[in-house]
């Protein structure tokens, strides 16, 4: 007997797939399904999160609706592995956070952004919200910067350590493989599979989204979608780099290595979050988790909205929308860094740790 | 919405994989193909849903294929199947065509996969479908529209004009849309067998067949080749033999697939309801025993049997669809199968009393063996000792029928007296006969239905034209 009525259905999936095999070839989740006989929690936790949500195992089972084995594991283990995400979430007291998550989402941001624009109002003389602030340390005139690095790194630090707690719970979950920690050869195979999207390919032809048509948009649209969120991050490290080791203020020109990375970031997390949003609206029901789309279309949004607001603050950072435009940005980044643990970003991260998994019980099974 | 008042070149009939390979090389060749498929889209294809790999001749290694698999030794493994039943001059000439099959096949959207886990005796000679056969059936599919070929689902055949073994047209009948004469220059029939249909499979097995179960849709139930045979094709193949195999007694009437088999046999006995033994479990190896005990329990009263075995081999074997049914003692696990408690008893202690010590290895025939037994238990003979014991109650799975249509090299049909037909062309399971007349090689199924389909549609094709 499992925990949920998802995981009961999740085993009995796993106990026609295990007979059949047929999908071995699509992805990783059948080939470490077939290394187990019977499931715990935590395996089909594993398995739900190894899922890319491909799609392909639908289209291609014999045994989907209208069959009566009813076999529709990539919607199965969605609804799983979205209840995983509360299951591990730390501290538990939020897990509820996950239920309502696009209402929750949607109400930090606004409160978020509220507060930076009437905290920079409050603050700094009248006048300084609209005022027009040219050259270095512009920002800092509406909020100095040891504040600024002093907010936005303590809401990093503790979305980082209720991550790595709810990875930490996930991982026990999951039951730990001999000689994990020091195992670089799997984790370097993970980066790579992840890095890749090896298994949102259907085995090679692509994902299976609103029809039995192959396409590779969504791995498109996701690769725009990630690539920007790390062009984006690598550019804020940067610019904390020159701030605090070579003593150069923001805003930087145009040219400079800050603002190419932001810039480049910003225009794959406008194009990849747009197309992630079309490609979910055209995805076929019988494939989607309906209860996640709320927690799914928050995300996608934060992120296009870090973006929109980032560009529209380099354009117009010569200008009197600077001081709002500053606080509609940072108001928005405040809320996605401190919602992470709390939302679909914990997909990535949870993924991420299965496929190391994966990679190690690969590696067991050819030694 | 498809024309039907237009006169098509090629009219096939069917939708698995013969089919949809007539229906492409048929329309590659420049003809106007109509596909009718009698079953509702989810369950288009017949067998070919629930098949896997296919059988394929090769002279070297390819990314998937572990070795050679001479057009020789393809040969000498069907001579063997089929006990001789074959018509050497058709069986050659797919063999040597399947050559050519193994890329005509990807060409036409279909991806091939190295042997599945389980299944590495057949690494070498057979190429499995990524995904397995609905994956297969949906690539090819694909392709057909995407080359303008017109399918219909849903679309029964309920009567053939045929005239001096010339195909006229066929009378289409639609949920929507009711009756239509359908007329077209060539037919390709396409259609399977008759293993559905257990009104026909009465006629040769009597009401032993009520208890038989299906693996594939419902939709298989021989209404093409019965009018085939009915208006002057010449048929082949035993009429009263079906490939059968042991499955679940669980299991669903029909469309079981793959799932519901088990080949856990020679890991214990098999009994029947009376709780005897009645065939040696220890015979032969994989794949071989696999199509036999179908018809073994066939013959059984109720047409039931039960493998029992012990906890010792639980993970000796795939794991199966449905659990075994467990008992801590044997008079427990009788009780839950409703057999005879004493009897099953006796036959288990007899059993065992008749094991001789030998050294186990379920991947060769081992001295594993029963003495003093009738019948022997000859290879992997171990005492059942360890409780839990446990039992599969299984049941005859049909796979598909050998009777069918008679055809020359072209996939042309042949008339009771000989002569070819004008226009008609057969393919895939419905003329599978010719070249298998009995037993079954894992694939060879597939083999036929590609083969024989690009053959029929691409003769087709230039019949129409001409």
């Amino acid at each position: 007997m499992h925990g949920t009525r998802i995981l009961q259905e999740a085993d009995r999936l796993m106990t026609v797939c295990n007979s059949c095999r047929y999908c071995e070839g699509l992805c990783a989740v059948f080939p470490a399904m077939e290394m187990r006989r019977a499931f715990s929690d935590g395996d089909l936790n594993y398995l739900a999160n190894l899922c890319h949500a491909c799609g392909a195992c639908y289209t291609d089972c014999q045994f989907s609706p209208p069959h009566e084995f009813n076999v529709n594991v990539p919607k199965t283990l969605a609804v799983a592995r979205a209840e995983s995400y509360a299951a591990y979430a730390w501290p538990r007291a939020f897990a509820g956070a996950f239920a309502r998550n696009g209402l929750l989402i949607s109400l930090i941001a606004a409160l978020s952004v509220a507060a930076f624009i009437f905290g920079f109002a409050a603050i700094n003389d009248r006048g300084v919200l609209t005022g027009i602030h040219t050259g270095p340390g512009a920002f800092y005139k509406l909020m100095p910067h040891n504040a600024m690095a002093l907010l936005f790194g303590a809401a990093l630090l503790y979305a980082m350590l209720a991550l790595v707690m709810g990875v930490r719970a996930f991982w026990r979950a999951i039951g730990e493989p001999v000689g994990m920690k020091t195992d670089a050869k799997s984790l370097l195979q993970a980066v790579r599979d992840a890095g890749e999207l090896r298994y949102l390919d259907g085995g090679g032809v692509g994902c299976f989204n609103e029809d039995d048509h192959p396409t590779d948009r969504r791995k498109l649209y996701h690769h725009f979608t990630f690539y920007g969120f790390m062009l984006c991050f690598a550019a804020t490290c940067v610019g904390t780099l020159y701030h605090y080791l070579l003593a150069r203020e923001a805003p930087y020109a145009w040219w400079d290595l800050p603002v190419v990375l932001g810039t480049l970031g910003g225009i794959g997390l406008v194009v990849g979050p747009i197309g992630l949003l079309s490609e979910k609206w055209k995805r076929d029901r019988v494939l989607v988790d309906e209860q996640q789309m709320g927690m799914d279309t928050a995300f996608i949004l934060m992120l296009f909205l870090t973006s929109v607001t980032g560009l529209a603050l380099l354009l117009w950072r010569e200008s009197a929308a600077m001081g709002p435009l500053l606080a509609l940005h940072l108001g928005v980044v405040f809320a996605l860094f401190i919602t992470m643990p709390y939302g679909k970003f914990v997909h990535g991260v949870y993924r991420f740790v299965a496929l190391v998994r994966y990679a190690r019980e690969r590696q067991m099974t050819a030694e | 919405m498809v024309d039907l008042t237009r006169r098509f070149d090629v009219l096939v009939i069917g939708g698995g994989n013969a089919a949809l390979c007539a229906a492409i090389s048929a329309r590659r060749a420049g003809a106007s193909v109509l596909a009718l498929e009698g079953a509702p889209k989810f369950y288009r294809g017949g067998n070919t849903r629930h098949t896997r790999n296919m059988r394929c001749a090769h002279d070297a290694a390819t990314e998937i294929l572990t070795g050679p698999y001479t057009e020789e030794e393809f040969w000498k493994d069907l001579l063997l199947v089929t006990g001789g039943q074959t018509d050497e001059e058709l069986a050659r000439f797919m063999i040597h065509e399947s050559k050519d099959i193994l890329n005509w096949i990807v060409e036409q959207g279909v991806r091939w996969q190295p042997s599945l886990g389980g299944t590495l005796s057949l690494g070498r000679t057979n190429s499995f479908f990524l995904g397995g056969g609905r994956a297969m059936l949906n690539a090819l599919y694909r392709t057909a529209e995407e080359l303008g070929v017109d399918v219909l689902y849903n679309a029964e055949v309920i009567d053939l004009k045929i005239e001096d073994g010339m195909f006229l047209s066929a009378q289409l009948k639609q949920p929507v849309g009711g009756k239509t004469e359908v007329r077209a220059s060539t037919l390709v029939a396409a259609a399977g067998g008759f293993e559905a249909n257990i009104e026909w499979l009465k006629e040769y097995w009597g009401e032993a067949a009520d208890n038989f179960l299906i693996r594939g849709t419902p939709y298989n139930r021989g209404a093409i080749l019965k009018m085939l045979l009915a208006k002057g094709v010449q048929e082949i193949g035993d009429p009263t033999q079906c490939h059968a195999v042991a499955i679940d007694a669980r299991a669903p009437k029909f469309d079981g697939g793959i799932i519901t088999r088990h080949d856990s046999v020679v890991f214990g006995i098999v009994v029947n309801k009376h709780a005897e033994r009645f065939y040696d479990e220890g015979e032969d190896i994989w794949p071989k025993r696999y199509a036999i005990w179908g018809r073994l329990v066939a013959a059984q009263p109720d047409q039931i049997a039960y493998i029992i075995f012990d906890s010792t081999v639980v993970t000796s074997f795939m794991p199966t669809l449905f659990p075994p049914i467990a008992g801590a003692t044997i008079a427990e696990l009788a009780g839950k199968l409703e057999l005879d408690a004493p009897a099953l008893e006796k036959t288990i202690t007899d059993f065992n009393a008749a094991v001789q010590p030998g050294t186990f290895d379920h991947t060769i025939l081992d001295d594993c063996a029963t003495q003093g037994i009738t019948p022997a238990k000859t290879h992997w003979a171990r005492k059942i000792e360890t409780p839990p014991y446990l039992a599969y109650p299984v049941r005859p799975g049909i796979t598909f029928t050998y009777l069918g249509t008679r055809v020359n090299k072209q996939s042309r049909m042949l008339m009771k007296d000989g002569k070819p037909s004008a226009n008609m062309f057969a393919a895939g399971e419905i003329m599978a006969g010719n070249v298998l007349g009995k037993g079954y090689a894992a694939g060879i199924g597939m083999t036929i239905g590609s083969v024989f389909g690009r053959v029929a549609g691409r003769e087709a094709a230039k019949n129409a034209r001409n």
